[in-house]
């Protein structure tokens, strides 16, 4: 069983989603172009994760282990995630109008953004128990966040470099993630 | 259209992958051997043909109003079916690719093909737009993991290649954005036509269903 501070420092830096699983790549790549944007779909991946997370583990241990239809988790998962994404935005516009405007325009992407449905089956494969899971959503999120707040940084430097014509756009954004992700291999081995 | 031009569409010029900017996430992650990535393609193959073929077959029962949750539904399901096959049959390849397996049900490309084509178009059209597309993808896996073993690992498809520098960068996470950072500029350079500039959720079809998206990563 892995401690809580391990389990925290690997979603943050050492395993990070986005440059070392590669899950939520597309977020990564489109909506990073500003601080803000960035800072808006880190925080709605991050309550998203978490709440996935809290909601998943109960029902795949007491519905879909009981019954013997684990096989049945991924349909479960991305119905739970699907519903969950639209109860919250629901929910925000009707109480809490300032959260909705700020992070609401982002909840409806997320149904399809593989690191919520990542997060919830790793969670699963990786045994981890409520606690744990929770932990590991929560920093899954922020680190998630913090990537998308750095690269949104570098982008704004990207963009204004004079950089080959064949490599403008995508590819030179390509090349930027991949320094990006270079410089995040200097974490591995923390926390081991 | 006739069938054929439906099937080489996405072959080469309309390559979901390296065109159109979709399934990123698999295209990095599990390109780090040629294997894997021809397995990554296949599954991804076989998905899209299932989900096209029963989508089109229902495209006149689904309400409008419910499609996208019809169309996971329906996707999840054959997600499920591939895991099982392969568990069963190619247990290595399964282990291999892990939770990126059943991250096919989120993969840009299939919701895409599901709402832009078999949704509007009959079976025949739609399964040979599904194995095109697929195919399509395939290609660009194998292409961009058997950049990625050579280099990283100095092996094809676990063979051995004698006398070969290896430089470990490229199976590691960073080789991946690099590498496809690459070919996709060698794909701009090569094709007349300028491949869209944006890449993420434009193009994906949960974003067009919304009507709350207005800000930049919304509706673009």
């Amino acid at each position: 069983m892995k401690g809580l501070f391990a389990i925290m420092l690997a979603a943050l830096l050492t395993d990070n989603f986005v440059l070392s699983k590669f899950m939520g790549i597309c977020p990564f790549l489109g909506v990073s172009k500003k601080a803000s944007s960035s800072l808006g779909m880190g925080a709605a991946v991050t309550f998203v994760m978490v709440c996935a997370a809290a909601v998943t583990y109960p029902i795949y241990h007491l519905i879909l282990v009981p019954l013997e239809i684990t096989y049945l988790k991924t349909i479960a998962f991305i119905l739970i995630i699907a519903l969950f994404v639209q109860l919250v935005e629901t929910a925000m516009k009707k109480l809490m109008p300032p959260l909705y405007s700020a992070l609401g325009v982002y909840l409806p992407l997320i149904t399809t953004n593989c690191a919520v449905l990542g997060l919830t089956i790793l969670n699963i494969d990786n045994e981890y128990g409520f606690g744990q899971s929770l932990v590991n959503a929560l920093f899954s999120g922020l680190g998630f966040m913090m990537v998308l707040l750095i690269f949104s940084g570098v982008r704004s430097r990207v963009e204004e470099a004079d950089v080959p014509e064949t490599f403008k756009g995508v590819p030179a954004t390509l090349i930027a993630a991949a320094i990006l992700s270079l410089s995040f291999l200097g974490f591995s081995g923390l926390g081991n | 259209m006739s069938n054929y031009a439906e099937f080489t569409k996405g072959l080469i010029k309309e390559n979901p992958t390296l065109v159109g900017l979709l399934g990123m996430c698999p295209t990095l992650a599990v390109t780090t051997t040629a294997f894997n990535g021809i397995g990554m393609g296949l599954a991804t193959t076989f998905v899209l043909l299932g989900s096209n073929i029963v989508i089109s077959l229902l495209k006149n029962v689904i309400p409008k109003s419910v499609k996208l949750p019809c169309y996971i539904v329906i996707i999840a399901g054959f997600v499920t079916l591939i895991e099982m096959l392969m568990k069963g049959y190619i247990p290595s390849l399964y282990k291999s690719l892990g939770t990126f397996l059943s991250l096919i049900t989120v993969n840009c490309i299939i919701l895409g093909r599901a709402e832009m084509f078999a949704s509007k178009n009959r079976v025949l059209p739609s399964i040979m737009d599904a194995l095109g597309m697929g195919l399509g993808f395939t290609g660009a896996l194998t292409l961009m993991a058997s950049v990625r073993e050579i280099m990283g690992a100095g092996t094809w498809f676990g063979i051995k290649i004698p006398y070969f520098q290896t430089m470990t960068l490229f199976i590691l996470p960073a080789g991946g954005f690099f590498v496809l950072g690459c070919i996709i500029a060698l794909v701009n350079k090569l094709s007349d036509k300028k491949p869209p500039q944006e890449i993420g959720c434009s193009s994906c079809p949960a974003n067009g269903d919304c009507s709350s998206c207005h800000s930049e990563g919304g509706a673009r």
